[in-house]
């Protein structure tokens, strides 16, 4: 093998493997809170609410919220989990390990996104299970599941980056989580179908991208989105090759990494 | 060859601050070089570009030829750094701390494995490789960061205070590791609050001050720059008054403790021939401070104290 090759695929496999130790050594942070927190939506909003709520979008409520609560789990959890990696390393400073080696930038976006993903993947499947305790899941079609599944936390992974190589004090690492991520999130389908929408609303949710991961994810599962396929898959590629550009354009220019 | 060549390098901050002002240096393969100067003199600022933590605003930097803007990945590979601040990951163990940071210059796990018992031997924390790095005394930190910094072998190291806080004997031993490490072929970049350290261990010293390389020299030359040393002398006798001796100037600091300032063109043969003829004993003999020190005064108007730092 090429040794410059060679060197890039040890590299991103050290980066990729540090960022998976570093969840499984304090998965009781990475892996447990998100698995009650779901645990109790699925409990209230799906098991004692839903019941009233009836059907929606031809599925019982409980399983109409299934995929929106995963991609929840696994949006909250790939972003959060590189924010804080990648922010404690600037501020424990070993980071600097990073950039003094003969590592291009790209691997270091690579190896903190599949960390990122390797998190998101993980609770997704727990809260996945959890999900199996309450009601029945169809899986409708398993590779849409499995690559919007992948590709929605590679892009909150990537969104987690730059928020962490912007951010110079711990209150910006919980901003855009608090003010941004969590108010897209819950407007983005998880609970409801746009359908039931005002005409303006239904426009306005069609801004927000979480939309479309949400209804890919629930296409992929139960068969049925508010959103056409083709369009979620592009507008997600579309976000990650914009979040990977911002991430090169910012590692390039040292922002918030060099002096 | 050079194994660092540097062509007046400019750095300007953001907030306007001036750091480097055109500085230009050459390190032969093989060296061993004391970077000094006081604070906010621009030293880090130029570790801090040689070793890419640092953008620069202008100039050049080559690392064995390699130069760091065109071929950043080949200059960087050679280049081992300790920094003056602990910058470990202190959640880590011992072990992954050097393992992972091979892994970023290539080192497969199985090659990284045997270096690190070597590099971890080397600095005596093998038997402590499972430790959090956190637990680790601050002198045991300094010396997972010289171990980390040798994982891939580096052919320039530069390490940046690497005996602060470390108790006398360590430091000790750390120069006869570093001694050793020269000796192997290594070239060596020294920042020191030590001007002992320096004077010990570096064959040529460099001395920066606001922004700019004021000397740089072999550490004697730099040393015959003195025009005069202060020398101590310890009295058999105590004395009630300074004595005279021809050519000479003295000061009486207590009834056993005489100070003589001995310049250039003179020599202690003469200085002992007049204390012969005074009639005086001396038990002991010492410099009043570290040449190096006086030197570093002398160029940079700052106190010995804030050399360095």
């Amino acid at each position: 093998m090429n040794p410059i090759l060679k060197a890039r695929l040890v590299g991103l496999y050290t980066l990729t493997r540090k960022e998976y130790s570093r969840v499984m050594r304090i998965w009781v942070q990475t892996i447990l809170p998100p698995v009650i927190t779901m645990s109790l939506y699925f409990l209230i909003f799906g098991s004692l609410i839903g019941r009233r709520i009836g059907q929606m979008g031809g599925f019982d409520y409980m399983q109409f919220i299934a995929p929106g609560l995963i991609m929840m789990a696994v949006i909250t959890n790939s972003y959060g989990n590189v924010v804080s990696s990648f922010f404690s390393a600037k501020m424990q400073r070993h980071l600097e390990e990073m950039l003094v080696a003969p590592m291009p930038n790209y691997i270091i976006i690579l190896g903190h996104m599949a960390g990122g993903v390797i998190r998101g993947t993980m609770v997704g499947l727990v809260v996945m299970g959890v999900a199996l305790v309450f009601t029945t899941l169809p899986m409708a079609h398993p590779l849409v599941m499995a690559s919007v599944f992948v590709l929605t936390a590679a892009v909150f992974s990537l969104g987690g980056l730059i928020n962490a190589i912007l951010a110079r004090k711990f209150d910006d690492v919980s901003i855009i989580p608090s003010f941004v991520l969590a108010p897209l999130t819950y407007l983005g389908g998880v609970f409801y179908s746009i359908s039931l929408l005002p005409p303006f609303a239904q426009q306005l949710s069609l801004l927000n991208p979480i939309l479309y991961m949400v209804n890919a994810f629930r296409y992929g599962m139960l068969g049925v989105s508010d959103i056409n396929i083709i369009t979620a898959y592009l507008i997600i590629l579309v976000f990650l090759a914009l979040m990977f550009g911002a991430c090169m354009v910012l590692l390039n220019r040292g922002t918030g990494i060099r002096d | 060859m050079q194994a660092l060549s540097i062509r007046d390098l400019v750095k300007v901050y953001r907030n306007g601050k001036q750091a480097l002002h055109g500085v230009s240096l050459d390190v032969p393969e093989g060296d061993f070089v004391a970077l000094l100067g006081p604070n906010g003199a621009g030293k880090t600022t130029l570790i801090g570009i040689i070793t890419s933590l640092v953008t620069k605003t202008g100039g050049e930097v080559r690392v064995f030829g390699h130069d760091l803007d065109r071929e950043a990945d080949a200059a960087k590979s050679l280049i081992g750094v300790v920094p003056q601040e602990i910058n470990l990951n202190q959640f880590d163990s011992v072990e992954n701390n050097v393992l992972v940071a091979a892994g970023f210059y290539g080192l497969t796990p199985r090659g990284a494995r045997r270096r690190a018992e070597e590099c971890l031997g080397q600095m005596q924390l093998w038997d402590r490789r499972k430790d959090s790095a956190r637990n680790l005394s601050g002198g045991m930190k300094r010396r997972l960061m010289i171990a980390r910094a040798l994982m891939h072998r580096p052919r320039l190291l530069i390490l940046d205070e690497p005996t602060a806080g470390v108790d006398i004997e360590i430091r000790r031993s750390m120069w006869v590791f570093l001694r050793e490490l020269n000796a192997s072929g290594t070239t060596i970049i020294l920042t020191t609050h030590y001007l002992e350290e320096a004077e010990n261990l570096c064959r040529n010293v460099a001395i920066i001050d606001h922004g700019r390389v004021i000397e740089y020299d072999r550490m004697s030359s730099v040393l015959r720059k003195l025009q005069e040393q202060v020398v101590v002398l310890t009295l058999r006798e105590p004395l009630q008054s300074g004595p005279s001796l021809a050519g000479f100037t003295t000061r009486l600091t207590s009834d056993h403790e005489l100070e003589v300032v001995v310049g250039a063109s003179q020599d202690l043969n003469q200085l002992f021939a007049e204390l012969t003829r005074a009639g005086l004993h001396v038990i002991s003999m010492r410099n009043k401070s570290n040449r190096l020190e006086e030197l570093f005064f002398r160029l940079t108007g700052n106190p010995p104290v804030a050399a360095t730092a």
